[in-house]
């Protein structure tokens, strides 16, 4: 158990029962050349192209970086900057469906005749990326570096995020496929020892996992934890803390305390890509909030947000605002005509809040202090920042700062805290 | 283009329905057993004290805000209790005009002048009492009998007092110490009544419970090893007054829990010493007072360790 955090109401009964509905095949996708955390991919596709589901458009940029693949089947119509859900601009390769829903040939693959290098290599063709919302290439992640030893492989089925229900629907409807992903997983890093974790809140999954690791062949010591549900559980070092008490220091990796994490979804992926040769143009999201139906929808990446709020009956209005990811750390936007991306966990339609319109004095009640996971001073940092002292937000460890939310949920006086925090990071980091 | 629906925040996109208001209105809820004992105690009169005193404060707090130009006039309810916890550290038989100025001093002079809540170094109340007992000592320590409603009521010393002094006259049983039947300032006698507000702000999580915890501890271990009547010690002046509603206010006490604990330790610490060797009987009010200056201290040297510094 890990020191700090809060509780939320976790509005998951919202969409927890939806089965996982495939959304309509788009008539247009926008895939962004950035959709993954270093350097953008580069097009290889022209305007006028013809394309099918599947096939490469953007190729890998550097190490880490990841290739991009189509989502439909279509003519490439433009390739042009778009706005992406965080607010930013990438080069995107626009394409228009043709209706043929054609796709690249899928080849079977026995992973368990793959070497790790194979299986690496594969994940990396198929442009696999962290699903749950931090987009870090994950063949980057399977590449272990020299001298280090993976004693434990973490699967990370938190989802401590209030509203978001797709790792719990995945887990649930394909249990088999997920586990078949641990597996392969395992090979690639080579380790023997696995942990689940869930939080208390799916208790309702621990039978159905049971019976998936009964009725497969598992090679492996696989052990579900069930985890007090507290937030931020989902976050790689608090839940390496929680299950295995080891602690990573500071700047410094799981692998530095012999562990990788890996999310439901990326471990799906990697099943998918490894056996069945399906390379990653789509991805399970919560569609939740003031929507008329909240749903978990698997949607072609690159699909349009605006497109998925109407499939659920979500009416952008005055007072109401679209946030993509989870309300703790997702990011507002402001235009909904966005397309979906590899790390878009989810599509909240929420109302917005009653808060301060100038910025109140902190009442040093240190409530931010006592429940911060990384044990920083958020208050303190947010006083210096008003002041410009960006070397004391330095001083004060801002870059340890994990930006999951909890000082500025919590504070009485509504300071935006978080916002602090990352002006003090960028402010540092332009330096 | 299509106009903005909605302003664009940072994350997060939800918030704890804890206010500063809220906060305030807690500790006024809290305080309103230890009221209703000081009426029962000292008579009506005292009503009329805290309703000068929460009226000078929330006056002055309003003169501030014009005379500063500031935009908006910003109420957030801590000028209330600042009025609340002052008329409670005032005997029961106060010249209204007194604790007027005392308000006046606790939010214009001890709070607004160093920048606002959250910006000032000294406790408001406490602050204000120690100028108006400097300023008026015969007034701010006429202490009177339980029960005594007139106007003109008969003195009486306080326990501490009669224990300092030693003279001859008889203290009051512990039950009357601790249901409060016994002389000393408006709010400070009852302590059940005052640890009943307490425990409804510690269940609220108003307040922590480490500087109250270690305040009173380090008074009660004093006590022990210099073999004073350690329960008068505790129930006697305004140590649980102090310890739970003046040494645990935000904006003057450490940030960290660790420094909670040591501001709680000094303020034992120097409360005993005034009490067992200085010119006062009760060392409350100037133990904390001396404690919020070694604030930014205490902040500066108990800084967290962040996760992942081990090793």
């Amino acid at each position: 158990m890990f020191k700090g955090g809060v509780k939320l109401l976790d509005f998951k009964s919202l969409s927890k029962d939806e089965k996982i509905e495939e959304f309509k095949y788009p008539e247009k996708v926008i895939i962004p050349l950035s959709q993954h955390t270093g350097i953008p991919a580069k097009p290889v596709v022209k305007k006028g192209d013809y394309v099918i589901e599947g096939q490469v458009i953007g190729e890998i940029g550097g190490f880490i970086s990841s290739y991009i693949h189509s989502s439909i089947s279509g003519k490439v119509i433009d390739i042009l900057p778009w706005n992406l859900p965080t607010n930013r601009k990438s080069l995107s390769i626009v394409i228009e469906s043709d209706g043929e829903k054609k796709s690249i040939e899928k080849k079977q693959r026995e992973w368990l005749k793959l070497e790790s290098n194979e299986i690496i290599n594969i994940v990396r063709e198929a442009g696999i990326v962290g699903l749950g919302g931090a987009a870090f290439p994950t063949h980057v992640k399977l590449t272990i570096p020299e001298g280090k030893k993976v004693d434990f492989l973490l699967i990370n089925g938190c989802e401590c995020e209030p509203f978001l229900t797709c790792d719990y629907r995945v887990l649930k409807e394909f249990t088999d496929e997920v586990i078949e992903g641990i597996q392969i997983i395992a090979k690639a890093v080579n380790v023997k020892d696995v942990f689940i974790g869930i939080e208390s809140n799916k208790i309702d999954l621990l039978p159905v996992l049971r019976n998936s690791l009964k009725n497969l062949k598992i090679f492996l010591n696989i052990e579900i934890k069930v985890l007090p549900e507290k937030y931020p559980q989902g976050s790689e070092k608090h839940l390496i803390k929680s299950i295995l008490n080891r602690e990573v220091p500071s700047g410094r990796l799981p692998i530095d305390v012999g562990c990788v994490v890996f999310n439901i979804q990326t471990t799906l992926a990697i099943k998918r890509a490894v056996c069945d040769g399906i390379p990653l143009t789509e991805r399970v999201l919560t569609c939740s909030g003031l929507v008329g139906k909240p749903k978990n929808l698997k949607v072609k990446i690159g699909t349009l947000i605006s497109e998925i709020l109407n499939y659920c009956e979500g009416e952008v209005k005055y007072g109401r605002k679209i946030v993509t990811g989870g309300p703790m750390m997702g990011i507002q936007i402001a235009n909904p005509d966005v397309p979906v991306l590899k790390g878009t966990t989810g599509i909240l339609l929420l109302p917005e809040e009653k808060l301060p319109e100038d910025i109140q004095p902190c009442i040093r009640c240190g409530k931010c202090i006592e429940i911060c996971p990384m044990f920083l001073m958020p208050s303190e940092i947010g006083r210096y920042v008003e002041h410009g002292r960006y070397d004391k937000c330095e001083y004060l460890n801002v870059f340890d700062c994990i930006e999951c939310g909890c000082c500025a949920y919590i504070c009485p006086a509504k300071r935006p805290l978080v916002d602090f925090i990352k002006c003090a990071k960028l402010k540092l980091r332009k330096k | 283009m299509k106009e903005n629906l909605c302003k664009i925040y940072c994350s997060p996109h939800l918030h704890s329905s804890e206010t500063t208001t809220k906060i305030m209105f807690y500790v006024i809820l809290s305080l309103i057993p230890a009221i209703l004992g000081s009426v029962y105690f000292f008579g009506f009169y005292v009503l009329n004290v805290i309703f000068v005193s929460v009226i000078s404060c929330v006056l002055s707090e309003l003169l501030f805000q014009i005379l500063m130009k500031r935009r908006k006039v910003l109420f957030d309810g801590s000028s209330i209790v600042t009025g609340i916890l002052l008329a409670l550290v005032l005997p029961p038989r106060i010249p209204l005009w007194i604790a007027g100025i005392g308000g006046f001093l606790a939010i214009f002079l001890v709070k607004e002048l160093f920048g606002g809540i959250g910006f000032n170094i000294f406790n408001p109340a406490l602050t204000a009492r120690a100028i108006l007992l400097a300023s008026f000592p015969v007034e701010m320590t006429k202490f009177i009998n339980v029960f005594d409603y007139s106007v003109d009521a008969v003195t009486s010393p306080t326990p501490l007092f009669i224990m300092k002094e030693n003279i001859n006259q008889s203290l009051p049983s512990l039950w009357n110490m601790f249901i409060g039947a016994r002389a000393g300032c408006i709010g400070e006698t009852s302590t059940i009544l005052l640890l009943i507000g307490a425990i409804f702000l510690l269940s609220k999580k108003v307040i922590t419970w480490h500087i109250p915890i270690s305040y009173i501890l380090t008074v009660a271990i004093l006590s022990l090893i210099f073999k004073e009547k350690v329960f008068y010690q505790i129930m006697g002046g305004g140590l649980i007054l102090g310890a739970f509603f003046m040494a645990t206010d935000y904006v003057t006490s450490p940030i960290t829990k660790k420094g909670k604990i040591i501001f709680g330790i000094g303020c034992g610490v120097i409360t005993f010493l005034i009490r067992k060797a200085g010119g006062y009987p009760e060392g409350v009010c100037y133990s904390i007072l001396f404690m919020n200056m070694f604030v930014p201290v205490i902040n500066r040297y108990t800084i967290p360790k962040k996760f992942g510094s081990k090793k």
